[in-house]
């Protein structure tokens, strides 16, 4: 019954999205209050069904209901409940459910946001309603989760355990919302191509921020479960899969500033607008490159190319009606006023070209080996060393000049008195590269600089903050200098890491020791352990530190017969500056194991910068709702 | 020129040096930066030299691991035509298993043996490497819905 309640719900959001799309444009291009009243009944309706439809999938990994083939591959009654629940988008089905689910959820938000005029709001939803049409027959034709399997299973197969993990729970939805929520900025760029509407940034503003808030909280949370569930000690792989998230997050944070240009002074009109198109291409792109499985990456999973042709299919039909539309309207859409050189408008030009270029040089790393492999049959892969020598120096280059942005004023900014507040920050940015080269070992000078401009980063931000007065600070302010310092925090983090990194491999006997980075490691043996639905060689492992005892930890290897399959569980001791990490490897004869033990110092500021920087990406969204409510359109916007 | 028009000028013109600079940096860090994939079958075919870091992939020989001293550890890769001895030292993936496909990551040695430095992990027991398929189907060892 579930089965046929979603498949129902399904074809019923399909027939609303058709609606929503033909309503949404109809009541764009004639101002009909009927169609437009229409179109916002149907992106609820929408939000209903999928919702449904997404609530009958959960209800019935829950139940453990294995007459439906999705559940019967993916799920197992000795599960926890969590990642029964976490299971349901585990699954190339059940995550582009997940996915129509959000684009949903921002349907229904666009059709109550009353920021932009009616036209705008409209002709929105009925780009919504187009995505919406080309994700909802994609799940139907090609990715079905409600086929049932006849006869129905006694058990599942399990969800690979890997997944089964609280990290890697949150990471998709949190994911998803950035994805997803960058198609919302597409919907309003593309209704302002249609309504010829100047003042679409200002209505798309609050989406945007979402979008980067939930990108840069998703990639921080996948970063995190790959340092601590793989087991290898690293954060960063430059993995195909972690660049297509990049990649939309580069263009979405550059899509923020330029936003606020244009909305300020009419600046980079139509740049702004080819930047919302190419965020939400890019998110489709990152969709087409994990579920296709062109890929092979730690990320990729078994699947089905068939579904890659459809979706490269609807990659080509959205960059190309979007920019098929932007040729036609967007020279309608010019005019604004001039800046001088020395500007915030030029600041934030400089933060876009440098943004697009990062992107650029990740766009190549990954895509290249594809291309290659597709035109010669030569097999390539391109690794970090070439993302070290491409995009890290221009990705310095740009946080070099970040906080020179919130000191230039608009159209004339003062060089000369921006440098004089900043003095203190290049003092203290010199001091730090001083010290990092002169007392710690090894002496680089890329390592010792990383460090400069992360002091010069959060040194800068606070500054600004002081200079703005703390009394009368306006949330816009305190957005930019956290996310700029946040920035700093999660450079100082990744310097921290490469440069200092100890590690140690050894085979340990009951009783026997092994040193890391001044740690003493004894090693006391492996107990058998019962998880719900593993069982588990858990280690016990004594830290020792100049002869005393600090802790006691324990990393284990699961077993999990269901799905027949190992994972590591590695043990983590962490005091902010530093993290001691354990992995427990293969079991050698009579007791003996592999230990291997990293010591990364300065890790866990790689997470807490992205958490800072998210913060101030709320800052930015509570200034906006909170003007939006006490003043309309009134007030000018706040120095973000 | 108005000020628009200088505007316009000055962004297509940073526009043009930064891609030109970003694609400088990005022609020569592929010159050197890249890794080429071969199945067991190249390696023997394109006299691959020792010291020339590449990544290897195919199917880990049945009775083939070898656990040595101290997390050190031998095994042949196959594609069924040709078959290549890896060493490594460190902890091998979860999933690792004879019979199963691997991709490692190293360069060979002076003796004909492949000195891996990374091992990679699949992340699901369906999964297998895009590139191993090729290389068994290449040498003919690929049965369909077989894995």
């Amino acid at each position: 019954m579930t089965g046929e309640i979603g498949q129902l719900a399904l074809c019923l959001a399909l027939a609303l999205s058709l609606v929503m799309a033909v309503s949404g444009i109809a009541g764009a291009r004639n101002g009909a209050a009927s169609a437009q009243a229409i179109a916002s009944g149907a992106a609820n309706g929408l939000f209903v069904f999928i919702a449904l439809a997404f609530g009958a999938l959960t209800y019935a990994s829950i139940v453990s209901d294995f007459s439906l083939l999705n559940v019967a591959q993916n799920s197992h009654t000795l599960k926890p409940l969590i990642y029964k629940i976490s299971g349901v988008w585990g699954n190339h089905e059940g995550s582009m459910l997940l996915w129509v689910l959000v684009l949903a959820v921002y349907s229904a938000a666009i059709s109550w946001s009353r920021r932009g005029s009616s036209q705008l709001t409209s002709a929105a939803l009925g780009v919504q309603g187009i995505l919406a049409i080309a994700f909802l027959v994609f799940i139907l034709l090609t990715s079905n989760p409600f086929l049932r399997l006849d006869p129905a299973p006694f058990e599942g197969n399990g969800l690979n355990p890997l997944l089964q993990d609280f990290g890697l729970a949150v990471h998709p939805p949190m994911l998803y919302c950035g994805y997803v929520g960058l198609s919302a900025s597409f919907a309003y760029a593309a209704a302002a191509l249609i309504t010829k509407e100047r003042d679409w940034a200002r209505a798309a503003r609050p989406f945007m921020l979402v979008a980067w808030i939930a990108l840069t909280l998703g990639i921080a949370l996948g970063s995190w479960w790959a340092y601590y569930d793989l087991g290898w000690g690293g954060f960063w792989f430059w993995d195909p899969v972690e660049n297509a998230s990049l990649m939309p997050w580069l263009v979405a944070t550059a899509l923020l500033h330029s936003a606020l240009a244009t909305e300020r002074t009419g600046a980079f009109r139509s740049w702004t607008l080819l930047l919302a198109i190419a965020a939400f291409s890019l998110s489709l792109i990152g969709t087409f490159l994990v579920r296709s499985g062109v890929l092979s990456s730690v990320h990729s999973f078994a699947n089905d190319p068939e579904r890659g042709v459809f979706i490269l299919a609807m990659i080509v039909g959205a960059i190309g009606g979007a920019l098929g539309l932007f040729a036609w309207r967007a020279p309608s859409l010019e005019g604004g006023t001039s800046f001088e050189p020395a500007s915030r408008e030029t600041a934030l030009l400089l933060n876009n070209v440098f943004l697009v270029a990062s992107t650029a040089t990740v766009f190549v790393g990954t895509l290249y080996p594809l291309a290659l492999d597709a035109m010669t049959g030569t097999k390539i892969s391109v690794g970090p060393p070439f993302f070290a020598i491409t995009f890290a120096p221009i990705f310095i280059a740009l946080l070099l000049l970040v906080p020179f942005g919130p000191r230039l004023g608009w159209r004339r900014g003062d060089l000369a008195a921006a440098l004089r507040t900043l003095a203190p920050a290049v003092g203290i940015a010199l001091v730090t590269t001083f010290a990092i080269l002169t007392f710690t070992s090894p002496h680089t000078l890329a390592g010792a600089g990383a460090f400069g401009v992360a002091a010069w980063l959060i040194a800068a931000s606070a500054i600004d903050l002081r200079a703005r007065g703390l009394k009368t600070l306006q949330a816009g302010a305190l957005a930019s200098a956290l996310a700029h310092a946040g920035l700093g925090v999660t450079l100082m983090g990744v310097a921290g890491t490469t440069l200092w990194k100890s590690e140690a491999l050894e085979e340990l006997g009951p009783g026997e020791t092994m040193s890391v980075a001044g740690y003493t490691l004894r090693f006391d043996g492996v107990k058998a352990a019962q998880g719900p639905n593993y069982d588990a060689a858990r280690a016990t492992i004594t830290v020792l530190s100049g002869g005393r005892e600090i802790a006691v930890m324990h990393p284990e290897k699961r077993i999990f017969p269901a799905e027949g399959q190992d994972t590591i569980q590695t043990a983590i001791r962490t005091t902010i500056v530093s993290d001691l990490y354990l992995a427990l490897g293969d079991q050698r004869d009579k007791g003996r194991w592999i230990v291997r033990a990293y010591v990364n110092p300065l890790a866990p500021l790689i997470w807490l910068g992205a958490l800072v920087m998210a913060l101030g990406g709320f800052a930015a969204l509570w200034s906006r709702l909170r003007v939006s409510r006490t003043a309309g359109a009134a007030v000018p916007a706040p120095a973000e | 020129m108005t000020p628009k028009q200088r505007r316009r000028v000055a962004f297509v013109a940073a526009l043009v040096i930064a891609s030109a600079g970003g694609a400088a940096l990005v022609l020569s860090a592929l010159k050197d930066n890249v890794l080429y994939f071969y199945s067991p079958s190249d390696v023997q075919s394109k006299h691959v030299q020792p010291g020339v870091a590449f990544r290897i992939g195919g199917l880990v020989a049945t009775h083939s691991v070898h656990r040595g001293e101290n997390a050190g550890v031998t095994f042949t890769v196959t594609d069924g035509a040709a078959a290549v001895p890896v060493t490594y030292h460190g902890v091998l993936p979860a999933l690792f298993r004879e019979g199963q496909g691997v991709v490692a990551l190293g360069a060979l040695n002076d003796s004909g043996a492949f000195a891996a430095s990374e091992v990679l992990a699949k992340h699901d027991e369906k999964y297998m490497p895009p590139e191993v398929v090729d290389a068994l189907k290449r040498s003919g060892r690929w049965k369909e819905g077989a894995q």
